[in-house]
């Protein structure tokens, strides 16, 4: 299982570097490749045990279908929040509510909470502060509702719930 | 079907550097640090990545390099500004709230728990 698990992971660091290899290349002439196979291969025997927590599994149809979901929920939300701070910032009122609240995340893996800290930065007039343990503490700018839950299903939710699915 | 393409590039990046434009007009109204820096890495995110999504297609040729640079700047701008904001927060500064919020007060406490743990 253990071995089986670091061969894996290595594979997927491995096809990942690869890709992004090709990606900044643009080109498969056979030197190109052939160089980026072989330094793609060398970073990933140094790198593979901090690059992915699952593997290859991550390339599983149902989990790559979800990251496309993922990042067309994630693209809707940068415009809708751009949107909102223009209109603020626009407003010679300066309508802002702010204050600091917190929720409590069901992710386990550190690169799932980074992800989710991220998007949260990113999305309508949310700002992630710090995160502690499972805790988000968050800088929000037109505050709705104090309570965690509440917290939870107004910022986290539709971000979370397929996180879940893509890490877990 | 060039010109096309081109009219769509420069609308792009129309559209970013209109955000950034915001975002820097955001960042000289907001009244604290924090809200400073949401406008600020919210428009600068987007506004980069309209710009280079122009620019794709400007270049067709180029399109693999910038998404690869997109998700780059995706990653790590808001990790920068998300570095800001818990550095300022840590050695005290205080975020301006609204009088009717001034019950959160969590900021403070959560900083003061993530200090006594590195300690």
């Amino acid at each position: 299982m253990e071995a089986t698990n670091k061969i894996s992971k290595f594979f997927f660091t491995w096809v990942v570097l690869f890709a992004i290899w090709l990606a900044f290349t643009s080109t498969f002439a056979l030197a190109e490749v052939v160089t980026g196979v072989v330094v793609s291969f060398i970073i990933a025997i140094y790198n593979f045990n901090n690059f992915t927590e699952i593997g290859l599994k991550s390339f599983s149809p149902k989990k790559v279908l979800y990251m496309i979901q993922y990042v067309f929920v994630f693209l809707w939300a940068l415009i809708k929040s751009n949107l909102n701070v223009a209109l603020i910032v626009l407003n010679p009122k300066l309508p802002i509510n702010t204050g600091i609240v917190e929720f409590e995340t069901k992710l386990k893996s550190d690169f799932a909470k980074l992800v989710l800290a991220n998007s949260i930065t990113l999305t309508p007039g949310t700002f992630t502060i710090d995160v502690i343990d499972n805790k988000y503490y968050i800088h929000w700018l037109d505050v709705k509702c104090t309570d965690r839950d509440e917290v939870y299903k107004e910022i986290a939710e539709p971000f979370e719930k397929i996180l879940l699915k893509i890490f877990q | 079907m060039e010109t096309v393409l081109q009219y769509l590039g420069y609308f792009f990046i129309s559209v970013g550097a209109a955000f950034l434009l915001l975002g820097s007009f955001g960042i000289l109204r907001m009244p604290d640090i924090y809200s400073r820096l949401q406008a600020g890495t919210k428009a600068s995110t987007m506004g980069s990545l309209g710009m280079l999504f122009g620019i794709g297609f400007l270049e067709p040729q180029w399109l693999p390099k910038i998404i690869v640079i997109m998700i780059f700047i995706l990653l790590s701008n808001p990790i920068s500004s998300h570095a800001i904001a818990r550095g300022s927060c840590k050695s005290g500064i205080k975020p301006k709230l609204n009088e009717t919020v001034n019950s959160y007060k969590r900021i403070a406490e959560g900083c003061e728990e993530s200090i006594k743990k590195e300690e």
